[in-house]
């Protein structure tokens, strides 16, 4: 019997060695394929064993996100709460059991729960790891100044609508709003997420959508703030020059039909013989729709990409809350040079920021920005600082160079062009006494009812060496012209800025 | 150095790891436990002497490897039961004095002629059949998922069948060794008692509703029958029959075709509403809920584990991440905690179990003792086998428990007890030779 006995022992032997090889399968080859799958807790609950690190506002104290620490079953877990209850809500984002990531949250989890590529975190947290203890994150200091930020949000209340705001030399985002916001913290609790959902619109028949971060996601037509563009264009090209002077009849020719001036210019209805900078000043349409027309659509396109039209513009927030800029056709961005359909796309109206042409709040803050920094736009960031749980600076804001937007002398002459419109133009508003102040109104139809318009204001200040450069946009107002309704946002964001703007 | 005093040797080692392993759960959850927990570790060696000094007098000559090897397999699993929750490792702990109990008393009572049993061997097998069909009696069995494989007598729940399966093994033993030259010859008229075990084995399937028990039975049936008749063909005959068995129940029984649907198809992308402890949720994979978790847990333990003490076994909210984690699934929470080196480590202590097994069924000279330690040994690597398998999705899981690691007092006692009689036929082929 011994030889059979041999045989059924090995085919037992087989059996558990197979065991050992299957169990090798799950722990090594699949392991990480069951670990990205969308039902595994294990996953899940793993983040929230971490001790993420802090989100804090640029001065180090505003605490943006923090821990709670809770006992379950005996685990240590970490769950996060939002003490300022809505400050740049949208930008921060949030960290939940019950929903997915959003916003830095979700965007720099690798930082926050220490488990990003660098030499010294991977020491810290491998140390943590087999020393037993809780794994803690990484804390970020983002560029947002608390003061203006509060302040962008509170001059946005009631409205929908976004500012930004970012230093022009080195991309420092010093403010970012969305409004209407909502408070973080409710996300969790029950009903909450529902809650916010609901929140009542301000600016029907547009709804509230508050997790949406307007400033990178909003996409509302430019009006004449795209005005800086053509302009950009022209000049770039040598073709006109800022002293080339133009007839303004009053009306555009569009189709042999008479296009009249907007509302919003400044002065007259028609200001007869004009020089470029008069008309920027005033935000002639007749004239720039003319020099559109002479330019075409696709060079006007063409400056546009030099200033991160057609590309998503970047920043540390998750990609998919970042749109890029462009003409938009049925909700999709699309390219006339390349895609069919270009005869369709008007130059005249285009020049001035109508015809399907689309822009986020941070792309008009880099248009404002590449000018304040003669034609080169720095790349948009932040995140000041992110600092060990140890209290090392493992990243610091490192200003990058994004797109080379124009030459310096374009840059030049569109900087005294907007200051003209400060000055004597349509955005007056927005003078700050002792201050030279750059802009650009925009008042965008958003229908064909001729009544609710998107108010814009892009600005730079001081003109003669800018530390502050943004956009405001304040979303279908009645009668809203930019000059009225978002040029006074902009002057008390660059006030609030301004005197500290250069320790930045 | 006598059997014995090596074994000693072991038991100290085993002791020691013991102690190591509560105290690094206690490291890791003191939050929860105390200090007292190391008790459980000197509890554990005190209970091991006294099952090491009943074998000195009762088997000296016996293999020194098994007890240890046992002690070892206790441990870990009461180590994995403590810290996936405490008061259930102290009824472990209750059952395992019960099983050395019935070890000693196995010891005893037998210590003269364990052969004795083959005299008794239709009863033995009578007796395994009665207490397979035990849960099937109303007022007294359970159906826990699906499978009716418990009995409750007062406050306890029992499973039968892990009692049956030895006196299975027994009455083979006997049965085999008085026919094996009969069966032999492989004429027609002969194989009238392996289709009636056949049958009787798919019979423990429909009454059951459990694929893990037929197989578990049938495969020790035919390991038996090979080693008693040397023919293969038996082997390949009643792998059809079973495999042919397994397709009808598939068929016919909804639990088994459940069963067999989840191991071919466990992961799904559709969330559907699922009951998962008495609620209605939105799930994935909600009919392989169990196994999918369970491999999730595998996968995260990795290569190293997370350590003993730091596996997920919770959600966020405090709720079980994989249902009867303790019982069927304590595998994959040692996957988790210990990793695939711990795994693997526990894989190879049941290994070394069976080799030493078996070496008993080849040093001994008796037919009867022969069939009876390799069929013993059989069973348990079997076991191993069916629920391991069914956990890393070799086979279809069904929910039977692996011997001395999980949680359950039935298994405990009747591996115990089949624990006594390998170490008395070892004494036995010692003795001889």
């Amino acid at each position: 019997m011994n030889k059979r006995i041999s045989q059924v022992a090995l085919v037992a032997l087989v059996l558990l060695a197979s065991l050992i090889l299957a169990t090798t399968y799950w722990q090594t080859w699949a392991s990480a394929g069951l670990a990205a799958r969308q039902d595994n807790e294990i996953q899940r609950v793993a983040q929230f064993t971490i001790d993420r690190g802090l989100i804090l506002a640029s001065n180090g104290k505003t605490v943006l996100a923090k821990n709670v620490k809770k006992k379950v079953n005996g685990q240590t877990l970490y769950f996060r709460t939002y003490p300022t209850k809505g400050l740049a809500s949208q930008v921060v984002g949030y960290s939940t059991q019950s929903r997915a990531r959003s916003g830095i949250e979700a965007a720099q989890n690798s930082y926050l729960t220490g488990s990003n590529a660098d030499l010294s975190t991977i020491f810290d947290t491998v140390g943590d790891r087999i020393k037993g203890t809780t794994v803690k994150g990484n804390s970020l200091e983002l560029t947002i100044r608390p003061g203006a930020q509060w302040l962008a949000q509170h001059l946005l209340e009631g409205k929908c609508g976004a500012a930004v705001v970012m230093n022009p030399k080195t991309g420092a985002v010093y403010v970012m709003a969305s409004s209407p916001g909502f408070d973080p913290n409710l996300i969790e609790k029950t009903n909450g997420y529902t809650q916010v959902q609901n929140t009542k619109s301000p600016c029907p028949p547009e709804p509230a959508s508050p997790l949406l971060n307007r400033a990178t996601q909003g996409l509302f037509p430019p009006g004449s703030t795209f005005k800086t563009i053509t302009a950009a264009a022209a000049l770039d090209d040598g073709v006109y020059k800022p002293d080339s002077t133009f007839y303004d009849p009053g009306y555009c020719t569009e189709y042999g039909k008479q296009v009249k001036n907007a509302l919003d210019q400044s002065g007259p209805e028609s200001f007869g013989t004009v020089n470029m900078v008069e008309a920027f000043q005033h935000s002639i349409n007749a004239v720039f729709c003319n020099i559109g027309k002479s330019l075409g659509a696709k060079r006007i396109l063409a400056e546009a990409k030099k200033f991160g039209f057609y590309s998503t513009p970047p920043l540390e927030t998750p990609s998919d809350a970042r749109s890029p800029s462009g003409l938009y056709a049925n909700g999709k961005l699309f390219d006339p040079t390349t895609d069919k359909g270009f005869s369709k796309v008007d130059p005249g109206r285009l020049a001035f920021g109508q015809e399907k042409m689309l822009t986020t709040p941070l792309q008009m803050a880099m248009v404002a920005s590449a000018i304040a920094n003669k034609g080169v736009i720095m790349r948009p960031t932040l995140i000041k600082q992110v600092t060990s749980p140890g209290g090392s600076v493992i990243r610091k804001l490192k200003p990058h160079v994004y797109k080379v937007a124009t030459k310096p002398a374009t840059a030049g002459a569109l900087k005294n062009m907007m200051v003209e419109v400060v000055q004597a133009g349509t955005g007056t508003a927005a003078q700050i006494p002792g201050v030279v102040v750059a802009g650009k109104t925009g008042t965008a139809e958003t229908c064909a009812c001729n009544t609710v318009y998107d108010a814009w204001f892009i600005f730079f200040a001081p003109a003669e060496n800018p530390t502050v450069a943004g956009a405001v946009v304040v979303e279908l107002q009645k009668d809203g012209f930019g000059g009225a309704v978002a040029a006074p946002i902009a002057k008390q964001l660059m006030q609030a800025l301004l005197p500290t703007a250069s320790n930045g | 150095m006598t059997a014995r005093n090596r074994e000693l040797g072991y038991l100290v080692a085993v002791a020691a790891l013991t102690g190591l392993g509560f105290a690094s759960v206690y490291i890791a959850r003191q939050a929860v436990i105390g200090w007292s927990s190391l008790t459980y570790a000197a509890f554990f060696m005190g209970l091991y002497l006294v099952a090491h000094v009943v074998a000195r007098v009762t088997v000296p000559n016996a293999d020194p490897y098994l007890l240890p090897m046992t002690g070892f397999l206790t441990a870990v699993g009461l180590t994995e039961i403590y810290r996936l929750g405490p008061s259930d490792a102290f009824k472990q702990g209750l059952w395992v004095v019960i099983g050395v109990a019935a070890f000693a008393l196995t010891l005893v009572v037998l210590r003269r002629d364990y052969r004795i049993l083959e005299s008794y061997k239709y009863l033995f097998g009578v007796g395994a059949i009665a207490l397979l069909f035990l849960p099937r009696l109303p007022g007294l069995g359970e159906t826990v998922n699906g499978a009716r494989l418990w009995i409750h007598v007062g406050g306890l729940q029992l499973q039968p069948g892990e009692l049956s399966k030895i006196f299975l093994i027994v009455f083979l033993a006997g049965y085999l060794r008085e026919k094996r030259e009969v069966l032999a010859q492989g004429r027609l008229k002969d194989l009238g008692p392996v289709l009636a075990i056949w049958a009787a084995t798919m019979l423990v399937l429909v009454a059951t509703n459990d694929l893990g028990s037929a197989l578990l039975y049938f495969g020790i049936f035919i390991a038996m029958l090979y080693i008693a008749t040397a023919r293969l063909w038996y082997v390949f005959l009643g792998l059809g029959l079973f495999v042919a068995g397994g397709l009808v129940a598939d068929r016919s029984i909804p639990h088994v075709a459940e069963r067999i649907t989840n191991w071919l198809h466990p992961f799904s992308s559709t969330k559907v509403y699922c009951p998962i402890n008495g609620q209605m949720e939105l799930r994935q994979d909600c009919q392989s809920y169990q196994l999918v978790k369970s491999l999730y847990s595998i996968a995260n333990g990795g290569f190293g584990g997370t350590g003993l003490g730091k596996g997920t076994f919770t959600t966020t909210g405090g709720q079980a991440l994989i249902p009867d984690v303790k019982t069927d699934f304590i595998y994959s929470a040692l996957a988790q905690e210990l990793g695939l080196i711990g795994v693997s480590a526990l894989l190879l202590v049941f290994m070394v179990f069976v080799a030493r097994g078996m070496k008993v069924a080849l040093r001994v000279d008796d037919g009867f003792s022969k069939l009876l330690a390799a069929g013993l040994t059989f069973g348990f690597a079997l076991q191993t086998f069916t629920i391991v398998g069914g956990i890393v999705r070799l086979i279809p899981l069904t929910g039977i428990t692996l011997p001395f690691v999980s949680y359950g007092g039935s298994s405990v006692v009747a591996n115990f007890i089949l624990l006594a009689l390998l170490l008395l036929v070892s004494h036995r082929a010692n003795s001889v030779s």
